[in-house]
């Protein structure tokens, strides 16, 4: 190397740098550094792999349900075919029956009439007995198809329930983003709102933020002087009160919530030592639980931690000798705290508040516990509709609206304070 | 213990003593007054409580008992941003989310001094340390060096007329060191503040201070000009803790006109200045610097006791020779000698005549 460096006139040359033996110096690193590149991507194989199965393909089926069903355009192809040949607004008349008896028809044969009429079901209710009960003796249906429909179940000549259906007849559609917004199609396919008593998403959204910032102050709140004793006690005492913060880690969710329902149930201790106490009279036993202060009450404990660690991280590497030195050059305590120590400590509040706002806003198990009917969250909507009305597409349409809210959030919070700041531990 | 003697002191402690624990006294009884304008450091090994001297000044701590003055009146119920004074840590504390220009400005603004008057305060003090220039910049941005100078200007941006200093120097390197401490210096003369620095480093204590206050086991050993401690050392701890010392054990044998005779334990006799010694028959260890050894006999007084010497060990240092010796059964009898022109290189296993001016040799307490 020593030789070749001295005889050859290379490397210093006027131009590009090039090595000993005259190849570019920017490919020649290239080269050697791509074998390192090849190992580390395949180190991180596997994870990558991983996290795409468990991770990026169910969000994604999960999106693409919230605006695409093809229930109806499947087992409908003759209305569908008639829906897109006539334009909005065109009278159905005996040809659309015709279609529509043809495809009653051949969901009985298929059996799929159910799954038909839950999808129509979704945006008109009480229409999916309607498609069963006419499926189930479509056998007997004879031209004129109108009259024959019409004679077998009113409700098929209404103006709405024609709407619905061609709506239904495309498989891409945002209906499911308007219902989860309180919105509706009417017959002429304009965008109204629901009726007063069936607009109950956006109401939920606000409430799980609001109620999601709430609990955000209050672990702040609660979590900064513990997050400073921490920090600043000897290390045997921090040692010691760092357990009491992460004992609720290691007692089951289950049991957390659990005790609260003893402590602020009507009859619960809290209740009773206030009226031993004389504080609140037996008639006017507070109701600490199953309401929206339940929710706040246990979420505030369970999520606790997750804001002191942050801020725990971020305090204890400053050093005692900023506040010193703020003091000695004239700051009183206050002062110091406020233009020295509260600053430091920023991206500490900033990760535990992004972390116990975004861990709120998706909780579900505490507030369908304790929550009673005010204390819902969003995330208990969407498991209704997962698991009890099976309508997946509108609960993906109300978790992707969650998601994009957390993800506006998180957009925002790089803006104001800067993704690097985040410190989590 | 005050050698000066003034009866009152810009800075005063008046009988201080504080304990943390109830138990044990880091400081005792402490008796300390300086003029305004004077450099004093407190030098001493960890733990000798001249730290907890320094905070107790500040404010960090308080006194368990006595009284610490500042200009007269008592500061102890004083807050530590209303004392007015000046300070700079070992880590620097530069507040790392302001710029170096914002950092000094947060002493002026706390006292509500007007943005213009600020601006000039801050350019000036810049200016001070050879940093202008520099105000856009975060802490993080600068070097040890430059961060030290901005911890400095940052002290003395709001004027105050005492700064402390707390081992301000430590983290950087042994160059910069000693830069430093002349600047420092030289700032100290020319804006005549009164400065207490605390360090271990006893070369920096004797090149910057006006008097050093050496501190060990909670209590001030000696306070005296950076040369009398050095020549003159008061008791054996201050003779070995500042500069490199040989001491030979053994007993006063006669004391005559401010000359004692010593007899060491393996039976020579030497000449010494008696220090804190009682008198014929006490135990005592007397000790000698290495450059005041001789052993040329032209340069060893005519009246002066000598001794054997074997030579060890010769170490070339540049501009000086270091020689280990055996002397009265010892092997780490250091004698040192300058690289002049024609000097003599002694070789390992000559043996030589030592002496030294009885001056030199200091009878000291046996610890």
């Amino acid at each position: 190397m020593a030789q070749s460096e001295a005889s050859s006139p290379g490397p210093e040359t006027a131009g590009a740098l090039t090595t000993a033996d005259g190849r570019p110096l920017a490919a020649a690193l290239a080269r050697a550094s791509a074998r390192a590149r090849r190992r580390a991507f395949l180190l991180v194989l596997p994870l990558l792999a991983f996290i795409l199965v468990t991770f990026v393909l169910p969000i994604g089926q999960m999106l693409l349900r919230s605006v695409h069903n093809d229930a109806f355009p499947r087992n409908m192809p003759a209305l569908t075919a008639w829906f897109s040949a006539n334009p909005r607004g065109t009278e159905p008349g005996e040809d659309a029956f015709a279609a529509l008896a043809a495809d009653l028809k051949g969901l009985r044969a298929n059996r799929t009439a159910g799954e038909v009429g839950t999808r129509v079901n979704y945006e008109f209710s009480g229409t999916r007995s309607l498609f069963t009960a006419t499926a189930r003796n479509a056998e007997a249906l004879a031209p004129p198809y109108r009259e024959a429909l019409l004679a077998a179940d009113p409700a098929w000549g209404d103006p709405r329930l024609w709407a619905v259906m061609r709506d239904a007849s495309r498989a891409i559609t945002p209906n499911f983003y308007l219902a989860a917004l309180d919105r509706a199609r009417d017959e002429t396919g304009a965008v109204v709102r629901a009726p007063p008593e069936r607009r109950i998403y956006v109401l939920l959204f606000e409430r799980t933020f609001l109620v999601a910032g709430v609990i955000t102050a209050l672990t702040l709140l609660l979590g900064y002087p513990v997050a400073h004793l921490l920090a600043t006690l000897p290390l045997r005492w921090s040692n010691l009160l760092m357990i009491f913060v992460l004992l609720p880690f290691w007692t089951s969710l289950l049991v957390r919530t659990t005790a609260w329902i003893v402590l602020l149930q009507g009859q619960g201790v809290v209740n009773n030592v206030l009226v031993a106490l004389g504080i609140v009279p037996d008639s006017g036993r507070l109701s600490l639980i199953y309401n929206q202060t339940g929710t706040i009450i246990a979420m505030t404990h369970i999520l606790l931690p997750f804001m002191i660690l942050p801020l725990y991280s971020v305090m204890r590497p400053i050093p005692p000798s900023y506040t010193r030195a703020a003091r000695s050059l004239g700051a009183s305590s206050w002062t110091a705290f406020r233009r020295i120590y509260f600053p430091l400590t920023l991206p500490g509040i900033a990760a535990g508040g992004l972390l116990v706002f975004i861990l709120a806003v998706g909780y579900y198990i505490t507030p369908a516990l304790v929550g009673g009917a005010s204390g819902q969250l969003i995330s208990n909507l969407i498991a209704f509709h997962m698991s009890s009305s099976l309508n997946w597409s509108l609960a993906a349409a109300l978790a992707a609206i969650l998601l994009a809210a957390v993800l506006l959030l998180y957009w925002l919070y790089d803006r104001l304070i800067g993704i690097d700041n985040l410190k989590l531990g | 213990m005050d050698g000066s003697g003034q009866a009152r002191g810009f800075v005063e402690f008046d009988r201080v003593q504080k304990s943390y624990d109830g138990v044990t006294l880091v400081v005792k009884d402490l008796n300390l007054a300086m003029p305004k304008g004077e450099f004093l450091t407190l030098l001493g090994p960890s733990g000798s409580g001249k730290t907890t001297c320094l905070m107790m000044l500040a404010g960090f701590e308080t006194a368990t008992h006595g009284e610490i003055r500042l200009d007269g009146r008592p500061i102890t119920q004083v807050p530590p941003h209303r004392r007015g004074i000046g300070m700079v840590f070992q880590n620097y504390a530069l507040f790392p989310h302001m710029t170096v220009a914002e950092n000094l400005a947060f002493p002026l603004e706390v006292r509500g001094i007007g943005r213009a008057a600020r601006e000039e305060k801050v350019r000036r003090a810049l200016d001070m340390v050879q940093m202008a220039g520099f105000g856009g910049r975060r802490p993080a941005q600068l070097s040890g060096g430059q961060q030290q100078r901005i911890a400095l200007a940052r002290a003395l941006v709001f004027e105050p007329e005492l700064v402390l200093m707390d081992e301000p120097l430590g983290a950087l390197d042994k160059q910069l060191r000693e830069r430093m401490q002349f600047e420092i210096k030289h700032l100290h003369e020319r804006l005549g503040i009164t400065v207490v620095y605390v360090t271990h480093d006893q070369s920096e204590a004797l090149t910057m201070s006006d008097r050093v206050a050496v501190f060990n086991d909670g209590m001030i050993q000696q306070l005296a000009p950076p040369d009398e401690l050095y020549e003159r050392p008061a008791n054996s701890f201050v003779a070995q803790f500042i500069g490199e010392n040989n001491r030979l054990p053994g007993r006063i044998e006669s004391v005559e006109g401010g000359r004692a005779l010593v007899r060491l334990d393996t039976g020579e006799l030497i000449d010494a200045t008696p220090v804190n010694v009682t008198g014929p028959g006490a135990r005592t260890l007397v000790s000698i610097r290495p450059e005041r050894v001789e052993f040329k006999p032209d340069q060893i007084p005519a009246d002066a006791h000598t001794i054997e010497a074997e030579v060890l060990e010769f170490i070339y240092m540049g501009d000086s020779f270091r020689t280990r010796l055996r002397v009265a059964g010892s092997d780490d009898f250091i004698m040192k000698y300058r690289n002049a022109a024609g000097q003599r290189r002694l070789e390992p296993g000559e043996r030589v005549t030592i002496g030294w001016s009885p001056a030199d040799a200091r009878a000291l307490d046996m610890p």
